[in-house]
């Protein structure tokens, strides 16, 4: 019978510094010699890591009440517009929210800018009611000032992520960065065999619950993301060859460190952020074992064309391929770059990894699985009555 | 032999002077225009690559600032904010020059200033901005 290891047995011996923590490249590289049923033997948690842009992300406030008190109904952070229909002082700043006049500072910039104990001006407007009788406030807000400041990511993480090339005669830009005519060049995403959701295809590990790195601080996975789709064809190695599950997480700004947060702007696209996410995988069995062993040779991607409508589907390549500078696309050899950090991503990996070794981080079992058997239905527009 | 990227940046009244041809004849430099901007009566910039002696590029540098040509080695007009680089690798991705590119083994990015050919596509490619170059 094949050895099964618990969460508790896990998290005793990290508690007592005795677990064997390895980075999701480190096992990949064990698995060259090592058959899954001595890996569950010897390792006990795995590290995965990404750091790479997730517009889906933002911040929750709670600026604290003034005095006189105003219900905030429309809110300008640095002029960026904060969703303001929450209670009175409560807003939900948006990373990729930005005044159309400055484009190039947004959401993601001002959540950095508290990060990093800068002041930051806010401005709000009122109706003024009996109970909040002001009508207008402009004063400035701080990191220590402000009560909860929460990040609250409703999409990060993506399980696997295209591979964007442009088949045009014109230079396009995107969200995976400047896309040369013809084919000059291919951008990807992900940090491959240490992506956090390609070591746990299945998502046994991964739920509502788990405790992971969240820019620096600890944070959850707290839902599934948004666009969670498990209906995505898988390669003969059980990963998905295209952009499949999603997770939403939470975590105490205050807690975070600016290292692991960048606020972005794509020229001609618009704001975003990096984010920085941490996740330890538990080796409990045989099955873990093998899924975290997995090797960029063995994740495949596909490459899509983002200078045509629909986006077509061209080719299907693998991480080691993309990784190793040039891949071939339909006969064509094109350079290849990432677009998300693989060395912000191995720092992340190997932090995690000496904060399980001290005991500091507690591994946790998911109170509830994410559904299965999702998939996406597109926005179909309809003649809307009185539109 | 050596070689080296120079910007040149010409006042109004020399566009019009043969200077290239002079440092060919005279200082015998085989030069490469990398790029050119020429606004006749305002002014104009170049890209150009010197090869030949030591001495003989460092005396026809001298000819050109005799002739009232700012000349400055490439790598003094790019500005690289290198300290806030996160290593995304978004400039490799339009660096066709390959200045910029990733360390394959670090990931990190190493940026080879010799080989810029002032495209400029890195300026906006850049996510963080971290991009200045002076050519004009």
């Amino acid at each position: 019978m094949s050895k099964i290891k618990t969460y508790e047995e896990i998290n005793q011996k990290l508690k007592q510094g005795k677990a064997v923590v390895l980075t999701a490249e480190e096992v990949s590289q064990l698995a060259k010699h090592a058959s899954p049923a001595e890996i569950v033997e010897k390792v006990d948690v795995v590290t995965t890591a990404t750091f790479g842009a997730m517009c889906s992300s933002g911040a929750l406030i709670n600026f604290g009440h003034p005095s006189p008190p105003i219900r905030m109904e429309k809110i300008r952070l640095n002029g960026v517009p904060c969703y303001e229909g929450l209670a009175a002082v409560d807003g939900y700043i948006g990373a990729t929210a930005c005044d159309p006049d400055t484009p190039a500072y947004g959401g993601a910039h001002v959540i950095q800018d508290l990060l990093e104990g800068k002041e930051v001006v806010l401005e709000a407007w009122g109706k003024g009611t009996d109970c909040y009788p002001r009508k207008h406030i402009y004063t400035s807000i701080h990191i220590n000032t402000i009560n909860e400041f929460t990040l609250f990511n409703p999409r990060n993480a993506y399980q696997n992520y295209n591979v964007a090339v442009n088949t045009t005669k014109r230079m396009i830009h995107t969200y995976m960065g400047t896309l040369l005519p013809n084919m000059r060049n291919a951008t990807y995403s992900t940090s491959g065999e240490l992506s956090p959701l390609l070591n746990d295809p299945e998502l046994r590990t991964i739920g509502i619950g788990t405790r992971i790195f969240l820019c620096g601080a600890q944070g959850f996975v707290v839902w599934n993301g948004t666009q969670f789709n498990t209906s995505r064809p898988k390669n003969k190695f059980g990963v998905p060859v295209t952009n499949a599950a999603t997770i939403a997480v939470m975590g105490n700004l205050k807690e975070m460190s600016p290292e692991y947060l960048q606020a972005v702007y794509y020229e001609k696209y618009g704001v975003s952020m990096f984010v920085g996410i941490g996740i330890p995988i538990p080796v409990l069995d045989e099955d873990l074992a093998r899924r975290v062993s997995i090797a960029n040779s063995q994740i495949e991607t596909s490459v899509l064309d983002y200078g045509t409508e629909g986006m077509p589907k061209l080719d299907q390549v693998t991480y080691e391929q993309l990784q190793s500078g040039y891949i071939r696309v339909k006969g064509n050899k094109i350079r290849t770059a990432p677009v998300s950090s693989l060395a912000k991503a191995r720092k992340i990996a190997q932090e995690l990894k000496v904060q399980l070794q001290n005991g500091q981080f507690e591994i946790s079992k998911p109170i509830q699985l994410f559904p299965k058997n999702t998939s996406l239905k597109p926005l179909k527009e309809t003649e809307a009555e009185n539109g | 032999m050596v070689k080296k990227r120079y910007i040149l940046n010409f006042p109004p009244e020399s566009g019009d002077k043969p200077l290239s041809y002079h440092l060919v004849r005279d200082y015998d430099i085989r030069i490469n225009i990398l790029k050119a901007e020429v606004y006749p009566g305002k002014r104009g910039s170049l890209l150009l690559e010197l090869q030949g002696k030591k001495e003989n590029i460092e005396k026809g540098v001298k000819y050109l600032t005799d002739q009232h040509v700012v000349c400055e080695p490439l790598e003094k007009r790019i500005h690289f904010e290198e300290k806030k680089c996160i290593d995304c690798g978004n400039c490799t991705a339009v660096c066709f020059a390959g200045a910029l590119t990733m360390n394959r083994e670090t990931w990190k990015l190493e940026f080879d200033k010799s080989k810029c050919v002032v495209c400029e596509l890195c300026i906006p490619a850049c996510p963080l901005h971290l991009f200045e170059i002076d050519f004009k």
